[in-house]
């Protein structure tokens, strides 16, 4: 069996519900969304207006579900979505979409279009249009367990590492914890201080808490690439691992689409409710700031600002908890010029990253967080996802800008009082 | 009465000074939109015009229009104009009747041939010829007849120019207007129901000082005399324009004289001069009475939807069409929407596991 | 057909027929919409859907900062059609008694004067958006027959409306009255096949992407 338009299109159908037929209904064609989108905005070509991206989505809808497109195609007046079209399409729908969402608080009719782009990815990942780098990560994370081939021996490794530099313990399958951190590729590869920070910040805080040998890794690209089934053993293979190590919650670490894949897909994705919780790293930070177990001493002196990860805040519902962790530690922290729910994406989010294909435009569209930067001119970037962290450096790098990208988990560790313990 | 006598000897003759009658001048040539300095040569025209001769034909009418000119107060020029008029035939107001009034038309039509003036109030019935007959002699056969040698036809009153009240639905004479018959000859319309008297008449003068028949409108009414409508001269107009209505006969809308219509006044769509010449000598018109306009000089008034409902709001019951509307559309709307369901329960059951095998296309796809 | 005849068969029959395919149409859309049905959502809640639902139908009349700032001529001739075409449709002494016979609910009128010049806005407004959709670069792209059908439909009440209203002397005032509900009949027969729907359809979509973000605590 592979992929093909005929499964495509039946997934477009499966897809099509209530929600999509109003705003599709709705829409008319006042183009604001172009204006709310970063891969429009830095190259001024209109057909990287966000609604547009769906428009094979909208034909199938008006040929399968209104009366008058029923009646077209009874009588042969509509064409049919082809291949081809699908194929063009898969630039538009992969490659300049992040499924940000930041159109879908634009849009003054109120459509939610990150959730259509969400829903036609099902249709063109069985259709063969899903991007080749994409198909490769979710390769990876199905058989090897990470979309960047990061296998248990190397976090073994990096644990190894992180318990002598810090002298901590890093509990690993410890039964009963309750707390279960994931973690992801990323963080492994690329950010192992991630790790100590968390442990420095739990020992500070008292709490328990345990890694998975068995379901490390956060990340899903069954979400990103558009495939319920496959996103759904991902998150399956994490609720086992909490099931069996009978875990109060679980954590998702600095992440935006782990987030949204194990907190708000993950129940609807293998179709039941969790026996645990699912908390954002800084959900459960703040938390513990606000029950007055997080002690901080001293503050960062250079002038910080806050880059919301998409999907930890506009889609995912993580917005205070951060600056209300920042101002424990931050003498000068400043809000970009749009902030929180409305902030601009990096411009790698939602596979985006895995794609090398859209590496050229998803350093075009950098240019948007350049001005974000630009009007307030901070010495660090605090952000809570690696994917983020990385493509800013890389964007920053490329803008010939120089200041660092740092976590807003490592920064708090860093500043934690010594003498409660 | 002499037949040779003019109109202006005749006018002295029953004391009308020469004041009044350039009184009746003046405010003929107003109507008649002519400038002040017309009103001499208005005066000298008249003065000289033969009386001419008026053949009067009353069809399917209530004498509204005949009350109209006649029953106006007092001794009054234009009422005075109709009496040195030269009526040959009128069978309400002459004497003589049956063969007789019949030879006395024919006497007249016939000395006058080409010249008279004929006169029409009432609409003519063609469903059955008798329906309305004058001396065994059908309305229409009686119209026809008269009409081949008249120099132009007045039909005065909305019945004769437009069929009026006993067109209404469901029509059950065939009632027709002067004009749907008679297509060769000038007509002019004197529409109303009735007519103002003093537009009768100035329609008459205008014919005796010209010899020609008034500029008219597309439903052939002299402008003069409808080139306005109700609503655009009514001095309740700036309560209109500021949103104040009477709602009722009796609120306070209605007491402090508030536009009226709500109430269903049809000025906006009625052309007449009722708003500026008034009635009874200018005493007042039905507005200024408190009673909204009927618009009675346009045609089929009758039938406009109701006296008392407002001219935008809908002649047929739209509620309850909605309301079926709203029953089939939720009938249709679940059907269409179990279908939609349906299709998208197969597309659900067609649906394949996906794995990472099939993300790409066959070798054998293409 | 006489004039009056003309303007007595679209104020009954053709007004009749208009309705049905109007109040029709639109309820076989929504009907259409709502039972494509939606899975219930087992993530735990952070927020409430419904107030979500409920605050974005609201919320999102008022542009955010950004898109106002971006789109200035969009945001604002936008607002400018809309309340006029609100005022003049709603607030018009004629338009309101037609709706309390046909619904039994009135209220206050405007003076006319305002709702006039108010017309006239709006004309200028609707005349300036259809300059910008085909000059602007995304909406040109975007738009299609239906945008400029529906663009029409529009503009043509107001402006049949208005020459009525003045008696332009183009055609008898009842024949202007007649053309002006004729338009607006063209109008209610359009409407549920275009994006017109939006008028309806909109509660829906902003209550759907307010609750899928209230669910979620975030506010959209």
């Amino acid at each position: 069996m592979s992929a093909s338009l005929q499964r495509g299109l039946n997934a477009f159908k499966e897809q099509i519900d209530a929600p999509v037929a109003a705003f599709f209904s709705s829409c008319v064609r006042c183009g604001l969304c172009a204006n709310a989108c970063l891969f429009y905005t830095e190259t001024g070509d209109p057909k990287y207006t966000p609604i547009y991206k769906l428009e094979p989505l909208r034909r199938v809808w008006r040929q399968e579900y209104t009366f008058w497109g029923r009646l077209a195609k009874a009588v042969g007046l509509s064409k049919a979505v082809t291949d081809e079209e699908l194929g063009d399409w898969e630039e538009l729908v992969y490659d300049s979409c992040t499924m940000c969402g930041r159109c879908s608080m634009v849009c003054p009719v109120g459509n939610d279009i990150t959730y259509m782009i969400r829903k036609m990815r099902e249709g063109m990942a069985v259709a063969g249009h899903a991007p080749v780098g994409l198909v490769g990560a979710t390769k990876r994370a199905v058989e090897i367990g990470s979309p960047m081939g990061v296998k248990l021996p190397a976090l073994q490794a990096q644990i190894r590492h992180t318990e002598t530099e810090f002298g901590l313990e890093i509990p690993v399958d410890k039964e009963g914890a309750d707390y279960l951190l994931l973690l992801s590729s990323m963080e492994i590869m690329n950010f192992p201080e991630f790790i100590g920070a968390v442990a420095k910040i739990f020992k500070h805080a008292g709490v328990s808490w345990t890694i998975s040998s068995e379901a490390f890794e956060a990340t899903n690209s069954g979400i990103q690439i558009g495939v319920s089934e496959i996103a759904a053993e991902l998150v399956q293979r994490i609720v086992t691992a909490a099931e069996k190590l009978k875990v109060k919650s679980v954590i998702s670490p600095e992440c935006g689409h782990a987030y949204m894949a194990i907190r708000w897909e993950g129940p609807n994705l293998i179709g039941r409710p969790y026996s645990f919780k699912v908390v954002h790293i800084l959900e459960l930070l703040d938390q513990l700031r606000a029950e007055g177990r997080l002690q901080t001493t001293g503050k960062e002196s250079q002038r910080l600002t806050y880059h919301d990860p998409c999907q930890v805040s506009r889609r995912g519902g993580v917005v205070d908890q951060p600056r209300n962790l920042l101002n424990m530690v931050a003498e000068d922290f400043v809000e970009m010029p749009e902030t929180g729910t409305m902030n601009w994406c990096c411009g790698a989010g939602g596979g985006v990253s895995s794609n090398e294909r859209a590496d050229e435009i998803r350093l075009k569209a950098f240019n948007r967080k350049k001005q974000q930067l630009d009007a307030i001119h901070p010495q660090a970037i605090v952000s809570a996802c690696s994917n983020c962290r990385i493509h800013l450096e890389d964007g920053l790098e490329e803008y010939g800008m120089d200041m660092p990208v740092i976590s807003l988990t490592e920064t708090i560790a860093e500043h934690l009082a010594e003498d409660k313990s | 009465m002499s037949k040779d006598e003019t109109l202006g000897e005749a006018l002295r003759r029953q004391g009308i000074t020469r004041r009044g009658f350039l009184k009746f001048c003046a405010a003929t040539a107003s109507m008649m939109a002519l400038p002040p300095s017309m009103v001499p040569a208005i005066a000298a025209a008249l003065e000289k015009a033969m009386r001419p001769s008026v053949i009067w034909l009353s069809f399917q009418e209530c004498t509204g229009c005949t009350e109209s000119l006649t029953r106006s107060h007092s001794p009054t020029v234009e009422g005075l104009i109709f009496d040195t008029i030269s009526l040959d035939y009128h069978h309400t107001l002459q004497a003589a009747s049956g063969s007789a009034a019949e030879a006395a038309r024919e006497a007249a039509m016939e000395e006058n041939y080409g010249k008279y003036i004929l006169v029409v109030d009432g609409s003519i019935p063609t469903a059955n010829p008798g329906y309305s007959t004058i001396a065994g002699i059908s309305n229409k056969s009686m119209l026809l007849d008269t009409a081949k040698g008249a120099a132009a036809i007045v039909a005065v009153g909305t019945c004769a120019a437009y069929g009026g009240i006993p067109k209404a639905k469901p029509n059950p004479t065939g009632a027709v207007a002067v004009s749907d018959l008679i297509k060769d000859k000038p007509i002019i319309n004197v529409s109303g129901c009735p007519p103002i008297p003093v537009v009768i008449t100035g329609v008459l003068a205008h014919f005796l000082t010209f010899g020609t028949i008034p500029e008219l409108d597309a439903l052939g009414r002299p402008k003069a005399y409808y080139g306005q409508s109700i609503h655009d001269r009514c001095y309740r107009r700036p309560f209109y324009d500021k949103g104040l209505f009477a709602n009722t006969f009796d609120d306070e809308g209605a007491k402090k004289g508030w536009c009226l219509y709500k109430l269903g006044c049809k000025g906006p769509t009625t052309y007449n001069a009722c708003a500026t010449t008034k009635w009874n000598e200018g005493t007042s018109f039905p507005i200024e009475a408190g009673h909204p306009c009927l618009g009675c000089s346009e045609p089929d008034f009758w039938d406009g939807g109701g006296f008392y409902k407002a001219l935008s709001m809908p002649t047929e019951d739209i509620t309850r069409a909605a309301v079926y509307a709203v029953g089939a559309g939720a009938a249709a709307g679940v059907a269409l929407g179990a279908m939609n369901r349906a299709k998208k329960a197969r597309a659900v059951k067609t649906h394949e596991k996906v794995t990472i095998n099939d993300l790409e296309k066959g070798a054998d796809d293409d | 057909m006489t004039e009056t005849e003309l303007l007595l068969w679209v104020r009954g029959p053709a007004l009749q027929i208009a309705t049905v395919i109007f109040v029709l149409g639109i309820v076989v859309r929504i009907a259409g919409i709502l039972m494509l049905g939606r899975k219930k959502n087992l993530a735990e809640a952070r927020g409430s859907a419904v107030a979500g639902g409920l605050r974005t139908i609201l919320s999102r009349s008022i542009p955010d900062p950004g898109t106002l700032q971006r789109s200035t001529f969009n945001v604002v001739a936008g607002y400018i059609f809309h309340i006029g075409l609100f005022i003049t449709i709603l607030l018009f002494a004629p338009h309101i008694l037609l709706i309390e016979d046909v619904f039994g609910v009135s209220w206050p009128a405007l003076p006319t004067p305002i709702v006039d010049a108010t017309t006239v806005v709006t004309i200028i407004a609707l005349l300036a958006v259809l300059i910008h959709r085909l000059r602007h670069p995304v909406m040109r792209f975007l738009s299609g027959f239906q945008d400029y059908l529906v663009w029409l439909v529009t503009i043509l009440p107001l402006v049949t409306g208005y020459l009525a209203f003045h008696r332009v002397g183009i055609a008898p005032p009842p024949t202007l009255l007649a053309i002006h509900i004729l338009s607006v009949e063209l109008l209610m027969v359009v409407f549920p096949f275009t994006k017109l729907m939006h008028t309806f359809s909109l509660f829906m979509a902003r209550y759907y992407n307010g609750a899928i973000s209230g669910y979620k605590g975030v506010k959209s």
